[in-house]
């Protein structure tokens, strides 16, 4: 089935869509719905939001800070197929004709973004920080090479813009308010050439680094594996625990379940650490929102100093010991 | 069908009747035995290696074992060169074995071989056949991806190659933005140009350059890694895309000689260079500044007192013979003590960074009990010096972190001759 | 079995960027391209599958500074037929490759497009998920591997979600995956079997029909705000250490 460019009619509406993972609206959902607000009232359309999924009837509540609800609840929508997804969505989306559709920049979101506005004919944006609307104008910062740049995007007409997680507070997006709950129609879902077939769990974790209060965290630049222990010191004499950044993950220095960013884990301890870690975007997704973040690196230039607290040019090889011997004797002193 | 080992002799020929000249020697003793013939081993694996154009000598080894107690890394681990052909003979496929990336090419066995084994040949020729197949450990791939890709191991900026000038505090003539002619090319490399302690050195270089007023300029952005460990770590076809493209741009400039800040490029640009159409008089910088003692001298304005022990660098030392230049330097300097480790000039011991050692540090950590550097650092310490001092690249970064793995920080301190030398010219940058 | 990899040549982020005179587009003047890391893994992922099922693999690529090298370097690591997609002139955004590829990749037949998941350039979407919408076949991104199936008419994929959850999906070919990760990582081929990949192979080429598609209009180009939030602590290491353990201390996180 080609695409099929569609003439939208220009409303000032706004729709969400919502990320389920194991039966709950994720957090994103509502970094979305608050981002979602202030650009309906930009606008002055209303704010829906598309909740696809099963037994989503009892959870609709959760959604109340948008006008709208349009839910289904469909043992088809149990678990995430990109194409079921997208089919329902691109229905949703045609007959109400929202001015911008807001999508998480995440691993569900990234396979309903670009093909849904493939499939209207409308620009995409991905990687958006920030959406606003300036004289009826959308208007995007999307984070792009590596975070390096920031490009300020103007939407004339109506667009799907993916949002990356962290960028909005959730809390903004948590309202309780009753809106409108409307179960949409599902579209045929026959002739389906992909399905579901399992979930398969992480691998039990020693150390849970979401429950974790103190968090020291390395990258690239610890530079060789045996410098590790340097960490895990520092990490045991604060009573904390060692994370890290994909790339240390992805040679096998530390397990996935130690991994902290975009297809790692979310962490917001009250202490992170960052050793040695740059901060690409996709890092600082899963980060940025710890209350208190101290970054060493060699590059004064490195983005974790744009999120972090205090910051350390120098080399993570002599400032480790240095903190963690500094630790032990003020510990020592108490 | 015999079972091997247990059959150790195939046929016994015994007269009943045995007479010599007119003599009965009837008997036990003019039985003899047919030799058995050897088949429970395979030549095969043996063959491999010594098919290959550069292999042939492991196959004269006649297992006197000289080359065990003076290898580097028989020191702190199991390998040793004598055990390469032993484990070839008995099957053990050196090119799937870990052995195969555990030397260092230091080049201390072939000094001691009776029959010239030469495993400076023999590894990098073993090693290329093992990179073709794709087996390349991942730190090693990284630096080779690195090196093709940006011309640095690091995989840095080549446009920030030359930025440590900024803070050298002199002037420095970067040949592509002022290509005039001068007297001496100075090859950085890529470790002063790159790596914190490295770019101290390469400050402290243009500093002791500027000093003596040398007519120097060095490539800038031009210039790319010399290839040579990755040459010996087996990536051959790389060493040669980065001779070339550095032949080109040695031919852009004037200049009189070339002058090294390591002693890899010196075996590269002296060796290896030549076979692709790159002739150039080369020196080691300890080679170079050797001749201006006599100047240095009368310009030296601070006493240094230090006890220092000098590391010989295999690729300086043992490959080319430079035992004094370094050592001249170091014992001008004034108030500066020299001592020797036990393992020093000839039977120096390895930093483990030749040879790729440099980028395996994290393969060859299950096979040693010890990093050589470490090793190294605490040879160094026991001479009671206070300062390690090296005249190679590598050294600084690898001592330094021994330094620190072996508990030694405060006690020893790693330096580069030429820091030494600015910072006795007075140099108020030098530390 | 045919799979296609599409890879683009972006940015090198080793190198500092820069905006250009208009404020609205990167200054290309010095600019590095390399093979985007995830179309490596794309194309590492092909290669699994031609040894493993023996499949054939083309590689195409929009034509760019550096594109003959990175398409040697696929023939060298396996792929069978590499290919410049030409006519989209300079920097084509995802958008722009995508359509030109939903317009000519019909005819050269596929039943695989693998791609990599993203790219650090995909201000307006990812190739592989714009091409899925417009061709309408399954998608799947984000993924870390993939079998086939013995009569190749389906794919088996692992499709990661944050915190190493894995949901495996059964896919009907053709169908488009985005790869964020290969079984194994990308292989490294030696500089001599590229230079041999040159001597052996040419580089064919796709022409690309410009198809007018929707364009964002980039009103600013500039490096992120806020750089430098952090409060800097200077000093030796000893010294940068008393001064930070003294702010956990006041915080209640060293006690």
């Amino acid at each position: 089935m080609a695409a099929q460019e569609v003439e939208v009619a220009v409303s000032g509406d706004v729709l969400v869509v919502a990320e389920r993972f194991g039966g709950e609206w994720t957090e994103v959902t509502f970094e979305l719905l608050a981002a979602g607000r202030e650009v309906a009232q930009g606008l002055g359309g209303t704010l829906s939001v598309a909740a696809l999924g099963r037994g989503t009837t009892d959870q609709v509540k959760a959604l109340g800070a948008a006008d709208v609800v349009l839910y289904a609840d469909a043992p088809e929508l149990e678990a995430f197929v990109p194409e079921v997804h997208l089919r329902v969505l691109e229905a949703v989306v045609r007959s109400r004709q929202p001015r911008a559709v807001l999508v998480a920049n995440t691993s569900t979101g990234m396979d309903l973004a670009a093909p849904l506005a493939a499939r209207l004919g409308v620009p995409c944006v991905a990687y958006c920080r920030r959406v606003w609307v300036e004289d009826g104008t959308v208007v995007a910062h999307s984070q792009v090479y590596g975070g390096k740049l920031v490009a300020e995007v103007a939407l004339e007409g109506p667009g799907v813009l993916a949002l990356v997680a962290g960028s909005y507070p959730a809390e903004a997006g948590r309202g309780t308010g009753s809106p409108a709950v409307e179960r949409i129609p599902l579209p045929a879902l026959e002739g389906l050439h992909s399905r579901f077939l399992r979930l398969i769990e992480p691998e039990a974790a020693d150390v849970d680094i979401t429950r974790e209060e103190i968090l020291v965290a390395v990258g690239r630049g610890i530079g060789d594996r045996e410098n590790l222990g340097l960490a895990e010191e520092l990490a045991e004499a604060l009573g904390g625990a060692v994370c890290a950044s994909r790339p240390l993950v992805d040679n096998g220095w530390l397990p996935k379940n130690r991994q902290v960013g975009k297809s790692g884990l979310t962490v917001k301890p009250k202490l992170y650490l960052a050793a040695g870690i740059s901060g690409a975007p996709e890092h600082l997704e899963g980060m940025r929102s710890a209350e208190l973040i101290v970054a060493i690196n060699t590059d004064p230039k490195a983005p974790i100093f744009d999120v972090a607290h205090y910051g350390v040019v120098g080399d993570v090889l002599e400032i480790l010991p240095a903190l963690t011997e500094e630790v032990r004797r003020r510990k020592g002193e108490g | 069908m015999p079972k091997p080992g247990l059959d150790k002799v195939d046929r016994i020929y015994e007269k009943d009747v045995a007479v010599l000249e007119g003599m009965d020697i009837s008997g036990h003793w003019n039985r003899m035995f047919e030799q058995r013939v050897v088949w429970d081993y395979s030549t095969d694996v043996l063959e491999r290696i010594t098919g290959l154009p550069g292999g042939e000598s492991l196959g004269w080894c006649y297992q006197c074992g000289k080359c065990v107690p003076v290898c580097p890394v028989d020191v702190v681990g199991d390998y040793g060169p004598r055990k390469v052909y032993r484990k070839a003979q008995l099957g053990i496929d050196l090119l799937r074995d870990p052995d195969l990336w555990l030397c260092t090419t230091c080049m201390n066995c072939l000094r001691v071989c009776p029959k010239e084994v030469n495993m400076i040949e023999i590894m990098p020729a073993a090693r290329e056949v093992a990179v073709q197949e794709g087996r390349v450990p991942p730190e090693l791939q990284k630096v080779f991806e690195n090196t093709a890709r940006y011309g640095n191991p690091m995989g840095e900026s080549p446009r920030k190659r030359a930025e440590w000038v900024k803070e050298a505090g002199v002037p420095v003539t970067v040949l592509p933005l002022d290509p005039r002619p001068v007297d001496v090319l100075w090859y950085v490399g890529s470790y002063p140009s790159y790596h914190p302690r490295g770019k101290d050195a390469a400050r402290a270089m243009a500093r002791v350059f500027h000093a003596l007023g040398v007519d120097y300029g060095i490539l800038g952005h031009e210039e790319k890694e010399d290839g040579d460990s990755i040459r010996l770590a087996g990536e051959k076809g790389l060493f040669e895309v980065l001779a070339e493209a550095n032949i080109r741009t040695f031919r852009k400039y004037t200049f009189n000689r070339i002058v090294v800040t390591g002693p890899h490029e010196y075996n590269a640009f002296k060796n290896f260079y030549p076979r692709y159409g790159g002739s150039f008089d080369v020196l080691h910088y300890t080679q170079f500044l050797a001749p201006f003692l006599p100047r240095l001298r009368e310009m030296f304005v601070k006493e240094l007192p230090y006890t220092v022990t000098f590391h010989d660098p295999c690729y300086l030392g043992r490959h080319h013979g430079e035992y004094d230049a370094p050592r001249r330097l170091l014992q001008a300097i004034p108030g500066l003590r020299l001592v020797e480790m036990p393992r020093c000039r000839e039977n120096g011991y390895c930093c483990g960074g030749g040879g790729g050692g440099m980028w395996l540090d994290g393969f060859s950590r299950d096979y040693l009990r010890e990093r050589l550097s470490d090793r190294r650092v605490r040879e160094a310490v026991e001479t009671g010096a206070e300062i390690l001092a090296v005249c190679c690249p590598y050294e600084v970064s690898r001592f330094e972190d021994s330094v620190k793995a072996t508990g030694n920080d405060g006690k020893l301190v790693v330096r580069d001759i030429i820091e030494l030398l600015d910072e006795a010219l007075g140099s108020p940058r030098a530390t | 079995m045919h799979v296609v990899v599409v890879g683009k040549l972006v940015p090198d982020l080793v190198e500092d960027l820069e905006v250009d005179a208009s404020g609205r587009g990167l200054d290309r003047q010095f600019l590095k391209l390399v093979l985007n890391e995830f179309d490596e893994h794309a194309l590492e992922e092909a290669v699994l599958l031609k040894e493993a099922h023996g499949a054939r693999v083309t590689v195409l690529a929009p034509e760019a500074e550096g594109v003959d090298d990175a398409l040697y370097t696929a023939l060298a690591k396996g792929a069978d037929r590499a290919m410049k997609l030409v006519g989209l002139g300079e920097a084509p955004s995802s958008r722009q490759i995508a359509a030109a590829l939903a317009s000519a990749l019909p005819s050269l037949g596929f039943d695989l497009v693998l791609t990599g998941v993203q790219a650090a350039d995909d201000l307006d979407g990812q190739v592989g998920m714009l091409l899925a919408g417009y061709l309408g076949l399954p998608h799947v991104g984000v993924v870390t591997g993939v079998e086939l199936d013995p009569d190749g008419s389906r794919a088996r994929v692992r499709k990661e979600y944050p915190g190493g959850w894995l949901a495996e999906l059964e896919v009907q070919l053709p169908a488009v995956l985005g790869i964020q990760a290969a079984k194994q990582p990308p292989r490294y081929v030696p500089v001599s079997r590229v230079r041999q990949a040159m001597k052996e192979h040419t580089l064919e080429e796709l022409s690309a029909e410009p198809v007018p598609v929707p364009r964002l209009s980039v009103r600013r180009l500039s490096k992120p705000e806020a750089a430098g939030r952090a409060e800097f602590l200077d000093g030796s290491p000893q010294e940068v250490a008393a001064q930070l353990v003294s702010i956990l201390v006041e915080r209640g996180l060293v006690r």
